[in-house]
């Protein structure tokens, strides 16, 4: 058997492979990208692609699987949400041929803008959620995925977190099935939601995920590993890793079917041993089940609800145990190192500009959100992708033309694509006067230089038509439409003064390229 | 079990030290998991990475107060590693400074004194200074292997293990280049 050295990401994308997915399907972000990243690179049979936003990803994988694809999408937590609309209703649907989702969370936010615990849409969309612990079991249950998505008839998630997204391990290769392609049959009472359709499809999948209930107390993914009987842990993800390094003498309920949750397991689990714990990331999702099934259980009142887990802190919760060495404090002073923009950044220029105009800035997702800190200290509101330009219009509305004479929307340009594009046109048809600064530096560049509509290149690296953000702007109605080299820093200053004066909507197109581009 | 730290700064290296640890120490027969950090820290923050090799390696992460080795970058990172070092554990820290972001816009000053208060409260600690070798070997960007060639000296494996593995994993027109910096490496930490 050979055996490689893999991030979470990269056994992920060659457990799809191996699982003879045929489409997958993202857009960037960290800790997700690197999945699609891998496909590109080593898994080329593979049809895969960025898409201009999550629920664009999640909706063509959507149409691969009914059309008897094996597919796949892949996004970051918060991506969930922009894909929430096609989770909950193809969760109705059910597949053809296997829908897979990867989800990855970012539990202490390492780099994103929340921690939210997306255990909760397996439960609200009701589709079943598989948790690996490590690489090697994301590469195995990425593969079981698409099995249980075919043998139930719903999409599958994978949830994964930001230390199974970016550790690595020992993977095991493993040889590529062939799952030829379903045939594609025309089904409207399951797939077109009309209500009519969609009641029964409710009780249909109700039916489902009471079969998966049972599927998930016999399903392996759950294991009791037995050892002493005084203290027993039910745990998940890479949680299971920390409870393994410094409670080895417990026993443990390791979850890896997270929805639905195996009750028969939990209550055998819980009957035996003198004193239930829960260590769990986040939000007290099984430790809310446990005691929803009568039981007493120590959980989030020991260990943290917020930021990420790590051994020590579940040492300390567990064991009272302060790892520490003798090494007295340092009694001076340690700057930190945030991370900043790069030395030459074209979005600097921008903000250099900006906060000498002392402009309010409505910004958004992206490198250029570092510009909040020192030494532009130029942003002022920013919550999720695209928001720059719809808050910008609140802001307006707020406060009329005395805002918008003095405030700018800031997004990127991949960005600006993914959620900037329907908020401007809400600016034009409602009146508003704002300005939108497109800072287009000619990629992805925050989630590590991804390939979008503007650069003309797709994921595989071929020549794609380029989206014209000029000729984009002028067709949904802006007539003020202006494309600079923020470098030239006097003209830009002048067009930004001039365009934020004007009482009509405008858009500035702020075009360099991305400083550690060659 | 061995414990080892790597950190610095985004751009130094960092993970790919952690890489050719990792196919050092699996090559060899262990159990190896490492965890490390993308995202924000590319631009220009710091940069950690955890690796672990043993019969059997549980937690990506190493458990605070529990390292054998922290091998750093640049001076200032060790300060936000200390607590990770076992009481008997090495720190092996390179003297470039790089300024914080606060530093370059003077909202903060770099710490004169580091040196040599690592020197007096680190029990075990081994201050190298890179540079030399990296003029030598022409290349600024061979800093981890460098690193990696000091760290080598304290660890079980043979020169032909680690020669494989940076064969292996930098780019081909490197490899003499790098395999240099690796022996100056080690005599670097002959020399102190």
């Amino acid at each position: 058997m050979q055996k490689k050295v893999m991030l979470g990401n990269e056994a992920i994308a060659r457990g799809a492979y191996e699982a003879d997915c045929r489409v997958a399907v993202a857009y960037p972000g960290t800790p997700s990208t690197e999945i699609l990243e891998t496909i590109a690179r080593d898994y080329r049979n593979i049809k895969a692609q960025w898409s201009p936003n999550e629920k664009v990803a999640l909706e063509v994988v959507a149409g691969s699987s009914v059309a008897g694809a094996r597919s796949m999408a892949a996004m970051k937590h918060v991506g969930l949400n922009v894909a929430a609309d096609p989770l909950f209703t193809f969760s109705y649907t059910g597949v053809n041929g296997a829908m897979v989702i990867i989800n990855a969370d970012d539990p202490g936010a390492w780099s994103s803008q929340n921690e939210q615990d997306n255990r909760h849409y397996a439960r609200a969309a009701k589709v079943p959620m598989i948790e690996p612990s490590s690489p090697a079991e994301a590469k195995e249950f990425t593969k079981i995925a698409f099995d249980i998505s075919e043998q139930f008839d719903r999409p599958v998630i994978v949830r994964i977190t930001t230390r199974i997204a970016h550790s690595q391990e020992i993977v095991e290769l493993g040889d590529k099935k062939d799952v030829p392609l379903k045939d594609f049959e025309r089904n409207p009472q399951k797939y077109v939601m009309i209500p009519a359709h969609a009641r029964p499809r409710h009780r249909f999948i109700e039916e489902q995920m009471e079969k998966l209930r049972d599927y998930s107390n016999k399903s392996h993914l759950n294991r009791i590993e037995w050892g002493g009987k005084k203290r027993g842990i039910i745990t998940n993800g890479v949680a299971y890793h920390y409870v393994k390094e410094v409670c080895p003498d417990d026993s443990i309920l390791k979850i890896g079917f997270t929805w639905p949750l195996p009750d028969e397991r939990i209550k055998e689990f819980a009957e035996a041993v003198e004193e239930l714990y829960v260590v769990e990331e986040c939000d007290p999702f099984i430790e809310e089940h446990v005691k929803a099934l009568g039981f007493k259980v120590t959980g989030k009142d020991i260990i943290p609800l917020l930021g990420e887990l790590t051994p020590e802190i579940v040492d300390m919760a567990l064991n009272g145990k302060k790892p520490l060495n003798d090494i007295p404090a340092y009694t001076g002073s340690v700057p930190g190192r945030p991370p900043a923009l790069c030395k030459g950044c074209p979005h600097g220029f921008v903000f250099d500009i900006l906060a000498k105009l002392d402009v309010v800035v409505n910004g958004d997702i992206g490198c250029y959100t570092l510009a909040v800190l020192p030494p532009y200290s130029a942003m002022h509101s920013q919550g999720c992708m695209g928001a720059s330009v719809s808050m910008h219009h609140g802001f307006e509305l707020a406060r009329g033309d005395e805002m918008a004479r003095n405030s700018v929307a800031v997004i990127g340009d991949s960005t600006f694509i993914h959620s900037g594009i329907t908020p401007l046109i809400d600016i034009v048809y409602n009146k508003g006067t704002g300005t939108v600064i497109i800072l287009d530096n000619r990629v992805t560049a925050m989630t590590g230089h991804q390939e979008n509509p503007a650069t003309g290149k797709t994921l595989m690296g071929e020549e794609t038509h380029q989206l014209d953000f000029v000729a984009l702007a002028k067709a949904v109605g802006v007539r003020r439409v202006v494309k600079i080299d923020p470098k030239n820093v006097e003209e830009f200053e002048r067009v930004v003064r001039e365009e934020v004066a004007a009482p009509e909507p405008s858009v500035i197109i702020s075009t360099r390229k991305c400083i550690l581009m060659k | 079990m061995k414990n080892v730290i790597f950190a610095g700064v985004g751009g130094q290296g960092v993970i790919l030290a952690s890489k050719i640890l990792m196919e050092v120490a699996m090559n060899a027969g262990y159990d190896v998991k490492e965890s490390e950090v993308h995202g924000m820290a590319q631009r220009g923050g710091s940069v950690d990475c955890h690796v672990r090799f043993g019969e059997k390696v549980y937690s990506p992460l190493i458990e605070r107060g529990t390292a054998d080795y922290i091998v750093c970058f640049e001076l200032l990172e060790i300060m936000r590693k200390l607590d990770f070092l076992r009481p008997e554990g090495k720190a092996i820290i390179n003297t470039l400074q790089i300024d914080p972001a606060p530093v370059q816009a003077g909202l903060a000053s770099y710490p004169g004194d580091l040196d040599q208060w690592l020197r007096s409260n680190v029990k075990d600690v081994l201050i190298v200074n890179a540079d030399p070798v990296l003029s030598e070997v022409k290349s600024k960007r061979a800093l981890n292997i460098v690193m990696l060639g000091v760290l080598s000296q304290f660890l079980e494996f043979s020169d032909d293990q680690w020669t494989a593995a940076i064969k292996g994993m930098v780019k081909e027109k490197f490899v003499d280049m790098n395999l240099l910096a690796f022996e100056k490496g080690r005599a670097l930490a002959s020399g102190q």
